[in-house]
């Protein structure tokens, strides 16, 4: 940062370390932070649509992962511009609250930035920009409302929702397989949806991931799956109507959390202790044989002891039970989650059909199977694929599947996609632009442009010319005052998204305007950085 | 940033890079190319080993490695380009999955680039390359499920077959002159598991020393301990107990609990009462009436004196995998806890014969006659520990692919007939289907042909010229026909009897053309900054 000197030349220091750092201002702060903000957007922007392309990203330890996941793309980045981070933020929250459409946001962004740099050069003020944009955005959002329709999910086996999965799916890795993770993501979700008060609780959908086989290995279970095999390998490997008694204490001798000693002064003292140690383990797995389980879970370790008594109790046992496995269990058996071995009574044992091991593959891993769970129906979807990043990308996939779907069931009304309904957005906002009076006609005209960047967007990325294919998609939508006309991705031969039936949930779209808008407001409102300087 | 505009920000962190479009591909390509012909002349019966060879400080020339399995050369490979490593990853899960093919997926994946590379070149885009690749791969796996054939798991046939595939698998390895010998050896070996799939049971033990033929397996189970001094080196018709508990000085348990004393009397108290806890615990075990006792912890001398002084023979300090499989093979329980001795008939293992042997210079325990007959020992022999690892990979490689087989029971012709019939598949479809893909079909046609190629080639055999003779008979209608790489010639497979597991090249299929894709989507690469680390 540059100094100013008084009469005397000694420099005005305002701030600490004042010559370290570095201070931007005005119109260059303007167009630095937006031009990083559109380095990210530009990135992501080759990822849009069914035929967009994925992303390779190399971590700070040399581990590959391959992705099309808009959030997942610019959180392993590692980005360090202060503004371009506003946008990994971006993409975040509408993965968090939305769970799909995390690239769309961002690149939507990015085009309302570049816009906003044109405004800027024109010399109109920024807080004139985004006060345009904004009423453009509640227009943009109004319209949206208007052109949505509510599709009825119960309708032909729930038909809307698998297409509204396939739409999610189409431009993943996965897409091969669409339709088949389509339908295990809307079983998965209908089975654990609580349809009367329009809610699903995503923590009883439990996608687990093993490598090995092929992407259409993939399978829902119908039940827990859990990554444990049985204490001791002469257990069962299977138990029916399974009474589970889930424990977060370990099979060992009680430690206190206060602090104390024991000591022992004499040969009958050690000769009690040891007894009383015996006696621990036989007292702990009677509590739990006379309860009636005939399986015990545990968040904790045996002792070789304790896992021996369980053995010779012919009481199977599990081990090292993981914390969120635990929860699970106990919402979908009804079990009471047993703290303490003397609180155990028949009541809080958990009821499943089934808990048996299987087996993978030659490396002779395990896992455990709990079907037919007496509760809720949790479930489990198993992944499979060639390599872990497959695995790990389709993980991601059906998890953006499967949020679609939960808003489905939430919020029933959908629009068109393709960039149909950012279309019809665009036209919107540009018959509302010339009604404004004020120099915020131009930003609104602007967001109009932006919004038809997506559609653009998206020609480009299926190898269309997007200038031609959007004006075609433009004209018609005005003519037939259709606004379900959008890019012809997939090469069907027609632009009528209710053809092709894609479809995209409204929340997801109104969500995107929104935080899309919000962020460039932000950005639009900096004028000044002031950082260290070898930043 | 000093010209507003003309310069972009830095986005990334410093050392970071990122990569995009034709050179993101390119890099990719050339990763994932390079890793593939680094793998492909083990391919096939005339394939070359590798020496791996260590680096860093500390490991000495001494850890040198001479293989031809795929998976483990690829594993041990430190590489830096991210495609690679996808080829590496797909290697390795082909290695848990099915165990073989380790070398053939990565190969195929990388033909299926080199091919990808030229479409590319032709200005097609990539989702069209993919879209191409998916309706090939369907119709080649739907043509390796027609051809593949299905024995009724007792028949004599099936069991032929299993030892056909033995011989194939084993083909390729360095053990190839004596592959009947292994083949014969390995299939028992599976079949004593009578459809388990649990390889631990089947125990492998190298012992350098003798020539490869002296290995064999032994219909007993073998483990590799000493009886302690002092006991009976000769047990027939033996009880045994299996334990896993503290014979050391068994140690309270209880959080928190120290010895305080004040004079010397009670110290040899306390050590009296140490004493006869320890005493009262091998009198709990007497109980059980065993004739001999395996633990899979430490002794001390006190207790194993009182066992043997009991006449019991005592076997200390057996790992974990051999307890498992002592137990598995006398039909024991892992004990822990010894207060029930009325449960005695169910606890103790029970085998004919135990006695101590010698395998070269080491002395081993070796149970005749088991119970429960499920665990068996193949004792390897040869003439350094290279070559015994070697060996060991290529024995597992045949356990693998032979549990496979007993699992799956399809099986294929060998000697690339099945590959060379899936390329034909391909070119069937790619004329029926319309637009660019048809193109991007023919090339997944080509590259699984190379498969096949490239095994002649490694044989030293005019490839181009056998090739188009084995296209020729497959045409006339000859299916079982393949390449015989002991004369070099095209021949009938079902004569040559080479067979091979259709599960492993399923995988290998459905990985390659997985991991294609996965590399052919990517337009972008970014490397984050490497971590810093503290040099020690």
């Amino acid at each position: 940062m540059s100094l100013a000197f008084d009469d005397y030349g000694r420099p005005y220091i305002i701030l600490r370390d004042q010559g370290q750092k570095k201070r931007m201002k005005g119109l260059e702060a303007y167009k630095s932070n937006i031009l990083a903000a559109k380095a990210v957007a530009n990135t992501l922007q080759s990822s849009l649509g069914p035929k967009g392309m994925d992303k390779m990203l190399v971590s700070p330890d040399g581990d590959v992962s391959v992705t099309n996941d808009g959030a997942t793309i610019v959180e392993k980045m590692e980005i360090q511009h202060p503004t371009a981070k506003l946008l990994v933020e971006l993409s975040q929250s509408q993965d968090a609250e939305i769970g799909d459409g995390t690239t769309g946001v961002v690149v939507l962004a990015g085009k309302l930035l570049e816009q906003a740099l044109t405004l800027l050069d024109k010399g109109i003020h920024p807080l004139k920009i985004s006060d345009g944009f904004d009423r453009a955005c509640d227009v943009a959002i109004k319209h949206l409302e208007t052109i949505s329709e509510e599709i009825d999910i119960q309708a032909n086996e729930h038909e809307a929702l698998i297409q509204a999965a396939c739409t999610a799916l189409g431009s993943k890795v996965v897409s091969k397989r669409k339709r088949e993770l389509g339908k295990i993501a809307v079983t998965a979700v209908l089975d654990v949806a609580d349809l009367a008060r329009k809610d699903v609780n995503l923590d009883l959908i439990k996608i687990q991931t093993k490598t090995g086989g092929s992407v259409e290995d993939t399978r829902l279970i119908s039940g827990i799956l859990i990554d444990k095999d049985m204490s001791h390998p002469q257990m069962p490997k299977e138990v029916k109507e399974a009474k589970i008694c889930l424990l977060t204490c370990p099979f060992e001798p009680p430690k206190p959390k206060t602090k104390h000693n024991i000591n022992i002064s004499s040969a009958e003292d050690y000769k009690k202790l040891y007894q009383q140690e015996q006696q621990y383990f036989v007292d702990m797995v009677k509590l739990v044989k006379d309860s009636g389980a005939n399986i015990a879970l545990c968040q904790w370790g045996f002792d070789d002891e304790a896992n021996h008594l369980l053995l010779q109790n012919e009481l199977p046992a599990v081990r090292w039970v993981s914390g969120t496995d635990v929860e699970l269990i106990a919402m979908a058996t009804g079990a009471r989650i047993i703290p303490r071995f003397q609180e155990i009574t028949p009541e809080k044992l958990g009821k499943a059909g089934s808990v048996k091991e299987v087996q993978f593959g030659t490396s002779n891993e395990r896992m455990l199977v709990i079907e037919n769970c007496q509760c809720t129906k949790a479930v489990t979807i198993l992944i499979r694929g060639g390599s872990q990043m497959i695995v790990d990308e389709a993980k991601r996939s059906i998890h953006d599947a499967i949020c679609v779907i939960r808003n489905l069931i939430k919020d029933n009304r959908i629009v068109y996609g393709g960039g149909s309904a950012e279309l019809a957005c665009s036209i919107q906002v540009l018959q509302y632009a010339d009604e404004v009076s004020s120099v915020e006609q131009y930003a609104i005209r602007s967001f109009a442009d932006a919004l038809e960047g997506i559609p653009c967007c998206l020609a480009d990325n299926c190898g269309l010319n997007p200038i031609t294919s959007v004006a075609q998609a433009k004209a018609r939508q005005l003519q037939e005052s259709n606004p379900r006309i959008g890019i012809d991705c997939m090469e069907l031969g027609t632009t009528d998204m209710k053809e092709q039936r894609i479809y995209e949930t409204l929340s997801s779209k109104k969500q995107q305007i929104q935080l899309a808008t919000q962020v460039v407001k932000m950005i639009l409102k900096i004028d000044d950085v002031i950082a260290p300087d070898d930043y | 940033m000093d010209i507003v505009g003309n310069v972009l920000p830095q986005v990334l962190k410093d050392e970071a890079t990122e990569d995009k479009g034709e050179m993101a591909r390119l890099q990719s390509f050339v990763g994932a190319i390079a890793v593939a012909d680094l793998v492909k002349t083990t391919l096939g019966p005339k394939g070359m080993d590798k020496i791996l060879k260590p680096t860093g400080p500390g490991q000495e020339m001494t850890h040198i490695t001479v293989t031809n399995d795929g998976a483990t050369i690829l594993k041990s490979m430190y590489v830096e380009n991210p495609a690679a490593k996808i080829l590496i990853e797909i290697s390795k899960t082909q290695d848990e999955e099915v165990g073989d093919g380790t070398t053939t997926v990565a190969v195929l994946a990388g033909e299926l680039l080199r091919e990808g590379e030229k479409l590319i070149q032709k200005r097609i885009h990539p989702q069209h390359v993919i879209a191409g690749w998916r309706i090939a791969r369907d119709v080649a796996l739907k043509r390796l499920r027609d051809i593949s054939t299905e024995n009724d798991i007792e028949s004599q046939e099936f069991h032929n077959d299993l030892i056909k595939i033995a011989r194939t698998t084993l083909s390729s390895k360095l053990i190839t002159t004596d592959r009947d010998y292994f083949a014969d050896l390995c299939v028992k070996a599976v079949l004593r598991l009578k459809g388990s799939s649990n390889l631990d049971y089947i125990q492998i033990i190298k012992l350098p020393g003798g020539t490869i033929r002296d290995s064999y397996l032994d219909d007993g189970f073998i483990l590799k301990k000493q009886i302690t001094i002092g006991c009976k080196r000769r047990i027939e018709n033996a009880k045994i107990l299996v334990a896993n508990t503290a014979m050391d000085y068994d140690k309270i348990k209880i959080y928190g609990t120290k010895v305080k004393v004040n004079s010397m009397d009670k110290v040899a108290e306390i050590e009296a009462a140490e004493k006869e806890k320890m005493k009262h615990k091998v009198d709990k075990i007497l109980k059980f009436q065993p004739t001999i006792f395996i633990n899979r912890q430490l002794i001390y001398n006190y207790p194993e004196q009182l066992l043997a002084d009991s006449g019991i023979t005592v076997i200390e300090h057996a790992d974990f995998e051999g307890m498992e499989r002592v137990a598995a093979a006398t039909g024991a329980e892992i004990l822990s806890t010894f207060d029930a001795p009325e449960r005695r008939d169910q606890v103790l293992g029970h085998c004919d014969l135990i006695e101590e042997i010698m395998i070269g210079e080491e002395k081993m325990i070796k149970f005749t006659g088991c119970k429960k007959n499920e665990a068996c020992t193949i004792v390897l022999r040869g003439s350094s520990i290279h070559i015994l690892d070697e060996v060991d990979r290529s024995i597992h490689d045949v356990l693998c692919v032979l549990i496979t087989t007993v699992k799956n029971r399809r099986v294929v012709w060998g000697g690339g007939n099945s590959e060379m019939q899936m390329a034909a598949a391909c070119e069937e479809e790619a004329k029926k289907v319309q637009g660019k893909q048809a193109l991007a079909i023919e090339a997944y046609a080509r590259a699984l042909r190379q498969i096949p190629t490239i095994i002649c080639d490694n044989g030293g055999y005019d490839s181009a010229e056998l090739i188009q003779n084995f296209k020729v008979e497959l045409q006339k209608g000859n299916l079982s026909y393949g390449l015989n790489m002991n004369d070099g010639t095209v021949g009938d497979m079902k004569e040559l009897g080479i067979k091979e597991c259709m599960r492993v090249k399923e995988q290998a299929v459905m990985a390659a053309s997985e991991a294609a894709e996965l590399i052919m989507r990517v337009d972008d690469i970014v490397k984050c900054a490497p971590r810093k680390r503290e040099r020690a």
